[in-house]
């Protein structure tokens, strides 16, 4: 709690004993009035001046001055307990809803912390720390263990472990060693790190996620708007009314004054919608907060209500649903054994730089003795042909064989295929493949549990190769051979199949796909902070490139809309209710502080609910399977 | 040209939307927001009426809570 926090609570706590001294101590009843406007004095003097300040400013319906009238009149009707509870309780409440509020602003400021405060700068073999504005690209920095990386940039000296937890939500650190390129953000974790900076610190990483999530909260969901105009006729209906119910029935000779006007106060307690005003934007804010903490970054509340009616779901396949690199995904020997027909094509390929060399020397996974290897020929379009242990070998596709006129044969399994022959006989083939990335079965899964309708895969490879992944995943629909522009154009068709209320996301990885990221209802980028245009154009930025994310992102939007609703409907309907009673004289002045201070209680805990810690979602699994 | 303050001692959600739609109505503005969570304010508007405007947000805000203050 902060200073006034406690200030607060201290002067409730002694209006509350005071209260219970007036009520239970044998008072005469002539000074029964001062007993309770002790306590009330305590507790209220505030809301009286500023009832003051804001009547002279010709604020009617600030809610200082309806609860200071509320509770005088209440004084005037005889009805001390009451006044004096009620300034009470609407204390309680507003320190209860500055604490709730504190605590989402602090789980904001959590992510905050990934903001690095300096640089150790290396400059002519002195280190100088300074502030990570003042690094530009070229410098080389110096991070320690324990340090985080300040500036994005590429590993020049030093292993160690990142720690990308606070950016990715991913638990398990990575292994980082030179060459490899680091996000600023992360926590080196074992070793010291020399680092080339490749972005000056306005355009790194964590420059940009702090600037994503302190915008978020701008970007106002309908459901947001809906309360802000609710709110902005709620209270001077309320208070129009109670005026009304003060005097019309009275002078219509319906009864006592002292009853009407009774009445009448009950309205001007509840005739706050602080309820919906505060619950809702801190429901979207503790969504927000919650999907960073996964590592799911997104713009706004109103992308959290568009991604909780997903119909469709379109994903790009290279780099999305596939690593987008390519790995030798079969072996099938004819004659000799796997590990000889891998051995033969690795030492044929290993003077080559080709990808699919590398590949295939990254399956054999030994150290490749190129000395076997005594004559050697590359012939573009078709393969190698080489002497290997003095036998002759030939390794490449189907036409090299028809040259060689060997007997081959095509494989089944889609992929690039690679036909190894040993001394003129035919010795079987490899077959090279993008490879499926380990969650992208179970995210299909699941997203057909979240009762997402239709699943789709854009992708620019070939039929073959397309349908194959989309078999394999069980993805309804498959568009192949797409250039960029005929994405768009598959997106235009799908968005006009869906139904109205329903939306349709789009996941890439950020590569070439800006437009139709800003096409679809909601566009997802992956790959954390690869491409700026991506990050512009998505609506929701993933830090790594699980594909598992986006059910589990649109989980969280489900449990937000969830709680907004529920927060919406409670509040409308105690308000409601309390109203109808007190206007018919069957509510009290204690129901009425239920409506307001209960229901914004009750309200905000709901809310909480969303940022609370382990908060996993059901169905949500702790760690990706990798 | 859009800019953003913080807002200190901003403790009303209502009051919040008060001062937002208060503010929408200056002459000159064109879009304004208030978040309450985040105590910060965005006003975008004409550059060069910007100071005038940014003196009636402060009045604005003063009469809706008359601690609250707009900081650069």
């Amino acid at each position: 709690m902060t200073k006034k926090q406690k200030k607060m609570f201290a002067r409730i706590l002694v209006s509350a004993a005071l209260l219970v001294f007036a009520y239970i101590l044998p008072i005469p009843s002539s000074f029964r009035i001062f007993a309770f406007l002790l306590p009330y004095a305590v507790i209220g003097w505030d809301i009286l001046w500023k009832s003051v300040r804001s009547i002279l400013h010709g604020q009617v319906f600030d809610e200082n001055f309806l609860m200071s009238v509320a509770t005088i009149g209440a004084f005037c009707i005889g009805e001390y307990l009451e006044a004096s509870a009620v300034m009470l309780f609407y204390q309680v409440g507003e320190l209860f809803q500055s604490y709730a509020v504190g605590k989402s602003r602090k789980s904001i400021a959590e992510l905050m912390k990934i903001r690095p405060d300096s640089a150790n700068l290396e400059r002519d073999g002195e280190i100088q720390t300074v502030s990570p504005e003042a690094v530009l690209p070229g410098d080389i920095i110096v991070v320690r263990p324990g340090e985080k990386i300040p500036l994005d940039g590429i590993i020049l000296e030093g292993d160690s472990f990142a720690d990308t937890s606070a950016l990715t939500g991913e638990s398990l650190p990575r292994g980082i060693s030179a060459g490899d390129e680091v996000m600023s953000g992360c926590i080196n974790q074992t070793g010291l790190l020399r680092i080339q900076v490749t972005k000056p610190f306005g355009e790194s990483t964590v420059a940009k996620i702090l600037d994503l999530v302190e915008n978020a909260a701008e970007k106002k969901a309908p459901a947001e708007n809906f309360i802000t105009k609710f709110a902005r006729y709620y209270t001077p209906c309320v208070v129009v009314a109670a005026v009304l119910l003060a005097v019309v029935p009275p002078m219509a000779g319906m009864g006592a004054w002292a009853d009407w006007i009774e009445r009448a106060l009950i309205f001007l307690v509840i005739s706050c919608p602080c309820a919906l005003v505060i619950s809702v934007p801190l429901s979207f804010f503790s969504g927000i907060g919650r999907a960073s903490r996964s590592g799911i970054l997104v713009k706004g509340g109103n992308y959290l209500e568009v991604l909780s009616r997903t119909e469709t779901v379109v994903f790009d396949k290279t780099g999305t649903l596939t690593q987008g690199v390519f790995q030798v995904t079969a072996i099938h020997p004819d004659q000799v054994t796997k590990l000889q027909l891998l051995e033969y094509a690795a030492l044929a390929e290993g003077y080559s730089t080709h990808p699919i060399s590398h590949s295939i020397q990254e399956a054999y996974g030994k150290e490749l003795d190129l000395s076997r290897v005594t004559q050697y020929e590359e012939i573009p379009g078709h393969g190698i042909r080489a002497v290997i242990d003095g036998h002759d070998i030939s390794v490449g596709n189907g036409k090299l064989m028809e040259q060689s006129k060997i007997s081959w044969h095509a494989c089944h399994h889609p992929g690039t295929q690679i036909h190894v022959a040993v001394d003129g006989e035919y010795a079987g083939h490899l077959v090279i493949s993008d490879q499926i990335k380990p969650d992208a079965l179970e995210t299909i899964r699941a997203l057909k549990t979240e009762g997402v309708k239709k699943t789709v895969m854009l992708t620019g490879d070939a039929e073959v190769s397309g349908q194959a992944v989309a078999q394999q995943l069980g993805i309804d629909e498959v568009h192949a051979e797409l250039l960029p522009a005929g994405k768009v154009e598959q997106v235009e068709i799908l968005l006009s199949q869906k139904s109205a209320k329903g939306s349709l996301a789009f996941l890439g990885d950020g590569i070439n796909d800006a437009p139709v990221l800003s096409r679809a209802d909601v566009g997802i980028a992956m790959g954390g902070m690869g491409s700026d245009a991506a990050i512009e154009a998505a609506d929701i930025v993933l830090m790594d490139d699980n594909p598992w994310k986006v059910p589990e992102a649109i989980r969280i939007s489900r449990q937000t809309m969830r709680i907004v609703h529920q927060n919406i409907v409670f509040a409308l309907v105690v308000k409601g209710l309390v109203l109808l009673l007190g206007a018919i004289g069957l509510a009290t002045m204690w129901e009425a502080v239920f409506a307001d201070v209960g229901v914004s209680v009750l309200a905000i805990l709901n809310a909480m609910r969303l940022s609370a810690k382990g908060n996993f979602l059901p169905g949500n699994r702790k760690k990706s399977g990798q | 040209m859009v800019k953003t303050f913080s807002l200190t001692e901003l403790d009303c959600a209502n009051c919040a939307r008060k001062m937002e739609d208060a503010i929408k109505k200056i002459d000159g503005v064109e879009s304004a927001s208030i978040s309450f969570l985040t105590q910060k304010l965005t006003i975008s508007a004409e550059e060069a009426k910007f100071d005038e405007i940014l003196k009636q947000a402060s009045k604005v805000c003063r009469r809706i809570e008359p601690d609250c203050k707009i900081v650069g």
